[in-house]
């Protein structure tokens, strides 16, 4: 039966990957997602699922011991904040490269640099264009509750398989550090080598059997048109993903005349400015990505023909906004609002700059 | 039904367990329930806060610039969070160590001298529970039955056997809380 708890989203994320049937975490401490290590250390679920938690000795560490499960076939997660997820980069794009599955948490904090350990939303450049070399995509997506933290696990492991391909949760330290209440789904089992192969084929290094060729992980392939098949291969696994793992929500557009943008927690700030203005008989909507790659390009298009005007809200100097801009094609106007290095804006802030850029502007 | 909650007061004084007894007895009536706690460099005998969101329906922005109702227990919190109060919203607060009181006239403003109350029952730790009495007889927005087993699904097991001071100080406290303006 599905048990109602009070949780942190870093702390749904731990009981999430346990339920989940994750095999290893591997990870270091880092506010504000420290909880997630806490948790699972003190949830012991060696002694329950068999499930390995390590706290290792840096985020570099971290990174290739998820780089090394991942190439074993296993089901293998890291979580850590802004300045350790930069650390990490080189780990994922060489997991990109080497097409393994696996799952990175960000609980998003304030920078550059060491920055602050309040809350913001500047990674996603890094979380969606990139971060580390090469041509590689990250699946991306972006909680906006509890609930989410704990379903993204799941399904973010699901995906990070059914493409081999490293998924990314992009939260932040409100999303991280607040408590709601979560349903708890039901244990699922730990994966074998062998109904991982049945399920998602054999490609893991798990001991090589007399009828089949070797298989090898690696990123590197120093033949330039070998090199090039692999980088659009890859580009077509993307293409892939864009067209078939798209998510969003919309809030109050059927009749909206104004539409904000936004994702995880600035998007629950957004669902309040809606209420806010609807008030006021402003006619405005809501458009929550929550796949930001693959990003909602079709559904903002899809819109444009009854918008004045778009507001995209971020904890950023405008990150976001450079893809509701590539989605709108200058059809309509599009601006940007964020506050910055921890910095949080109010519903009221929101609503100010919507009818100050968008509305008179 | 939605409330709008902020309590805020020094670390130590149980501000943030305050918040969580009352998201749970939420849960345990069905609402839904968000808990958005202040987090930084913060520590014992610095200022502390939470938000608090009980509601009928899906809740929205965990961050508020106004509230239904203020729970205060320090004067750095009454000074910061006396403006946040929506007009005609309640202010609850324990008047002991306040040399500014509050001076609005557009919103309920209630006492409760929970620190001396505390100190009357021989146990500081019913402090924050007593708080809770308060704020319940005030807003009743949860049923006393859903607070004790919050207690109950919130507490691990080895402290259930404090669940009756507990529901005895939140006693006192519907008993003591008295409308000042």
């Amino acid at each position: 039966m599905a048990e109602l708890r009070l949780m942190k989203g870093n702390e749904a994320i731990a009981e999430a990957a346990i339920r989940c049937g994750c095999d290893g975490y591997f990870g270091y401490p880092i506010t504000p997602q420290s909880e997630v290590l806490e948790t699972l250390m003190a949830r012991k679920p060696w002694e329950e699922t068999g499930m390995v938690v390590l706290q290792a000795e840096s985020e570099i560490a971290a990174i290739n011991m998820v780089y090394g499960g991942a190439g074993c076939g296993k089901k293998v997660m890291t979580s850590s904040s802004s300045p350790g997820i930069s650390l990490k980069q080189e780990g994922i794009t060489y997991i990109a490269g080497a097409e393994l599955p696996c799952l990175i948490v960000n609980v998003v904090r304030g920078g550059p640099g060491l920055g602050t350990i309040q809350p913001a939303q500047s990674d996603y450049f890094q979380a969606v264009k990139g971060g580390g070399h090469g041509d590689y995509k990250l699946i991306v997506l972006a909680p906006a509750s509890v609930q989410e933290m704990y379903d993204y696990v799941d399904l973010g492991f699901e995906l990070a398989f059914k493409y081999r391909n490293p998924v990314m949760i992009l939260s932040d330290g409100i999303i991280g550090q607040m408590m709601e209440k979560v349903q708890i789904g039901p244990y699922k089992p730990r994966m074998t080598d062998e109904e991982i192969v049945a399920k998602y084929g054999s490609w893991a290094t798990t001991g090589k059997t007399p009828n089949r060729q070797r298989n090898i992980i690696t990123s590197l392939d120093l033949d330039p048109n070998r090199q090039e098949q692999f980088n659009l291969k890859l580009q077509c696994k993307y293409k892939e993903i864009e067209e078939k793992e798209v998510r969003f929500e919309k809030i109050a557009c059927d009749d909206a005349e104004y539409l904000l943008v936004a994702y995880g927690s600035s998007s629950r700030i957004c669902q309040k400015v809606v209420d806010l203005a609807r008030e006021k008989e402003i006619k405005v909507g809501l458009l929550r990505p929550i796949t930001l790659f693959p990003y909602p390009t079709k559904a903002i298009q899809a819109m444009l023909g009854h918008l004045k005007g778009i507001l995209a809200v971020e904890m950023s100097t405008g990150q976001m906004v450079e893809d509701v801009r590539l989605a709108v094609e200058g059809k309509v106007a599009v601006e940007h609002y964020g506050r910055m290095g921890g910095a949080i804006p109010t519903p009221q802030d929101v609503l100010k700059a919507l009818e100050e850029k968008i509305i008179k502007g | 039904m939605t409330e709008e909650i902020i309590i805020a007061g020094f670390g130590g004084q149980g501000v943030l367990s305050m918040g969580k007894t009352l998201a749970y007895s939420g849960i345990m009536q069905d609402q839904e329930v968000a808990w958005m706690p202040s987090y930084g460099p913060e520590m014992r005998g610095g200022t502390a806060n939470v938000t608090v969101i009980l509601s009928d329906s899906r809740i929205s922005s965990p961050i508020l610039q106004e509230f239904d109702t203020a729970i205060i227990l320090n004067q750095q919190s009454l000074d910061k969070f006396e403006k946040m109060v929506k007009p005609g919203g309640t202010l609850i607060y324990d008047p002991n160590g306040i040399t500014r009181h509050p001076q609005r006239t557009d919103i309920n403003i209630y006492w409760v001298e929970a620190t001396e109350e505390a100190a009357r029952m021989k146990n500081a730790k019913t402090f924050n529970m007593i708080v809770l009495g308060a704020f319940l007889k005030v807003k009743p927005i949860v049923k006393l039955e859903n607070v004790k087993k919050g207690l109950e699904k919130s507490l691990p097991q080895r402290h259930h056997h404090l669940i009756p001071m507990n529901q005895e100080a939140i006693g006192r406290g519907m008993e003591i809380v008295k409308k000042v303006n």
